[in-house]
């Protein structure tokens, strides 16, 4: 059996590095500002737009973020996947809208391909240049060999990526898609002919999203056909850890700002969080937290010195984190009363956040079901 | 070698080595008695001596208050006892049956107690020949505990103490009590002193101990009665007045929050003790593939397994919160997964237990006394058991108080 440290491999440099994350976004990026950035057009029919600060994603590919998990030898810095989970807390605290997540991601995939145009697809994400993974079917399936992008006989590709996050904010976009041998990973440019993005109306304020159309489009590839899924497969620990991470940041959010509501709004002479209807619910969301930031730290301790582990411990960390999402959204609506209701409460940025990340790479139930084949055996 | 081993000191290394080996010459066996589910519910006097015969020896052998200097009968190690607990834990040895003098009144009269008080009681408490209760809780005293009617006055060099202690553990068995009191009317919790009081000593003389019977039909706890009952100041604990800080002491160890790390020991299993572990869900994934329901198992229903995997991710979660508790940058506040302890670990018993008899289905209508019980009725059983600690050392709905206003700095509820 493999090793973990007892700390999750979260040391000194990995506190700085989040220490410094958390000054970044307190500086720049209060709930106010984020509201005030992608909130001021409520109406339910509006144009589809990205909006984000471009000058903040500039400055955090300056403080080095996009290379915390890309190797030395590939132009990084090589710090382990807590670093990358560490940050990713920080960015869902602050409902922050970037494409670093989305990044991460794609380091990961990018980690397990084993070519020279992966590694030089690392280099430029050391240097900053925002990539993302379009990995999946209209049907949304997590499975990592379920494409509907195929690879014609002269490289190129054809067909449609769905649900693919931050499409606008990024520079290129690793593919997958399938051929008579299997699924392959393609790097495409997202400004290459043949690359139609369509973006999704969403629900969640702080993020992009599309469906990518390919006809012909010129593709680098990263991982031949057969060893694409693999790779995500190996990927996926790491990227349900990141995940998790950033509805353990959000869900601190929620629930510091509503403990906060709670000692100051008054009812019945006394402040609602004098009341145990209120007390108790929120203790219980606190509960949920800590057991999902655990989990998620540990999977990504996993996935860096216990690879056999890692996936039956990400499945505990995506399942307990997607369902603390939807509770410590729905408590701080409802405890915010009339006011938590209306878009002018910031609370529902971080609502509508949660309620992306919960089926983001698949919701609690989907991973329990999985975490139940792996240990109990597939069910009659 | 697993993490932990990596991990521990020269001195730990060295001890762990030695209870390794200890342990493989010295494991009791097969208890020659029955032994029920944990110490609280001992009953017979024959399963009890079983028992302290294994205490005796292993703290004879130096696996019990190893972190306790030698002036007091401990060790004199330093964060050595958790490497006896968790030897003790893989060599599958029966549990201590002294729990309450060595989790609660051991590090209150360690923490509190006159040095010559600490020599005379701590040596037999550790080594099980002295058996220990508490007296907090009165009729008019759970919750909101602060509410103490027993009263102590000073005559002489002597207390007087007079009162009525319910759901006193152990009682029947007990030689000495913890024993909160009033010694001042006029102040709630600063009219409140702490003792440690000789009962079984003290029997028809001042002392009355009577039975009382759980839900499950096991005596095990107790009501205990003071009238004019003697005791020498020299066993007050810190100031007069004090005794809610005391108390603090008592209950912080209780809930597993305490400085110094409780001996435990345990593991065995059904068929080696006739006792379950009801905190491992995997324990829950053998009961659903034995049980068939509509020509499948229960391993085979979609809700079953979902619920089972629930609990087991909870189960997982407190075992990564105690790892991250350690980890000073990952806690958002120092006392925070600390409080958690008692919460979840007595939810998380409390849902395994009740999981495992709906798993069982009608079957689990059969109880201990019933020969075609499924595992000998120990789930239901331990389902009505589990009532026990969410109830006892503050309610859940006290530590949920607690964490509210201590770590999330909601307004106090009272």
């Amino acid at each position: 059996m493999s090793i973990q440290p007892k700390n999750f491999g979260f040391g000194e440099d990995e506190t700085m590095l989040r220490d410094s994350a958390r000054k970044f976004f307190s500086d720049n990026c209060s709930a106010d500002k984020i509201h005030n950035l992608v909130a001021t057009d409520p109406n339910i029919h509006r144009s589809i737009d990205c909006v984000w600060d471009k000058n903040l994603w500039q400055q955090i590919v300056e403080l080095g973020w996009t290379a915390v998990c890309v190797s030395e030898s590939a132009g990084g810095i090589g710090m382990p996947a807590v670093a990358a989970v560490a940050l990713a807390e920080e960015v869902g605290k602050a409902a922050f809208p970037s494409p670093l997540l989305s990044t991460f991601n794609a380091t990961f995939v990018l980690n397990h391909c084993q070519s020279e145009a992966a590694t030089a697809a690392l280099g430029e994400i050391a240097e900053g240049k925002a990539t993302t993974l379009a990995i999946t079917n209209q049907e949304g399936s997590w499975d990592a060999s379920a494409t509907d992008v195929s690879v014609n006989n002269d490289g190129s590709l054809s067909g449609t990526a769905y649900f693919v996050q931050d499409a606008k904010k990024v520079a290129q976009l690793v593919v997958s898609a399938a051929s008579d041998k299997g699924v392959g990973l393609y790097l495409v440019d997202t400004t290459a002919g043949g690359v139609q993005m369509v973006a999704d109306g969403i629900i969640d304020l702080t993020r992009d999203q599309a469906h990518i159309e390919f006809s012909n489009a010129s593709a680098i590839e990263l991982a031949a056909p057969g060893t694409g899924n693999l790779a995500i497969d190996q990927a996926m620990p790491a990227i349900l850890s990141i995940v998790s991470a950033d509805m353990v940041g959000a869900g601190e959010w929620l629930l510091q700002t509503t403990v906060e509501y709670a000692k100051t709004r008054v009812q019945f002479d006394r402040p609602l969080g004098f009341f145990q209807a209120v007390k108790h619910p929120l203790v219980n969301v606190m509960l949920d937290i800590d057991r999902s930031k655990s989990l998620a730290y540990n999977a990504a301790c996993a996935y860096d010195t216990d690879p056999d582990n890692a996936l039956r411990l990400a499945h505990m960390a995506k399942s307990q984190a997607g369902d603390m999402a939807v509770f410590s959204a729905s408590r701080a609506v409802q405890f915010h009363g009339g006011i938590g209701f209306t878009w002018e409460c910031f609370v529902h940025l971080f609502f509508k956040r949660q309620m992306h990340n919960q089926v983001l790479f698949g919701d609690a139930k989907y991973h329990r079901a999985l975490l139940a084949d792996m240990v109990m055996g597939a069910a009659a | 070698m697993s993490d932990a081993e990596k991990k521990d000191t020269p001195e730990q290394a060295e001890f762990r080595a030695y209870c390794q080996d200890w342990l493989s010459k010295n494991h009791p066996g097969k208890p020659t008695v029955k032994i029920p589910q944990g110490a609280l519910e001992l009953s017979d006097p024959a399963a009890l001596e079983w028992l302290k015969k294994w205490q005796k020896a292993s703290y004879d052998a130096g696996l019990i208050g190893c972190d306790y200097p030698k002036e007091v009968g401990g060790g004199g190690m330093t964060n050595c006892q958790v490497i006896a607990n968790a030897e003790m834990q893989k060599a599958k040895t029966p549990y201590l049956p002294n729990i309450i003098g060595m989790g609660m009144a051991a590090p209150t009269v360690f923490f509190h107690g006159q040095d010559e008080v600490k020599a005379e009681l701590l040596p037999k408490l550790l080594s099980g020949e002295h058996m220990w209760c508490q007296g907090f809780s009165e009729p008019g005293a759970g919750s909101d505990l602060a509410n103490q009617q027993t009263f102590a006055e000073l005559k002489g060099d002597k207390w007087i103490i007079n009162g009525h202690k319910v759901w006193t553990s152990l009682a029947h068995f007990a030689d000495w009590m913890i024993l909160l009191c009033r010694t001042d009317k006029g102040e709630k919790y600063n009219g409140l002193s702490y003792f440690v009081v000789p009962i079984k000593s003290a029997l028809g003389k001042g002392v009355t101990v009577r039975p009382l019977i759980k839900l499950t039909g096991e005596t095990g706890f107790n009501e205990v009665l003071f009238e004019d009952f003697e005791v020498d100041d020299r066993y007050r604990l810190d100031e007069v007045g004090n005794g809610w800080a005391v108390a603090m002491t008592t209950l912080s160890h209780e809930r597993g929050a305490g400085p110094l790390v409780t001996p435990a020991s345990g593991g065995m299993s059904v068929e080696e003790g006739e006792s379950l572990s009801t905190s491992n869900a995997m324990a829950l994934v053998d009961l659903a593939k034995k049980q068939k329901r509509s020509g499948k198992t229960a391993a085979d229903d979609a809700v079953i397994r979902d619920e089972i995997m629930q609990l087991m991710i909870r189960r997982e979660s407190m075992v990564q919160n105690g790892r991250r508790a350690a980890v000073s940058s990952l806690v958002e506040h120092p006392a925070r997964i600390a409080l958690q302890s008692k919460l979840v670990a007595t939810e998380l018993n409390q849902d395994m237990a009740e999981l495992a008899y709906h798993i069982e289905g009608m079957a689990s209508s059969l109880y201990v006394n019933d020969d075609n019980a499924p595992a000998g009725g120990q789930w239901p059983l331990a389902y009505m058991n589990s009532f026990g600690v969410t109830i006892a050392a503050g309610a859940n709905e006290v530590q949920r108080n607690i964490l509210g206003e201590r770590v999330l700095g909601l307004p106090k509820s009272k």
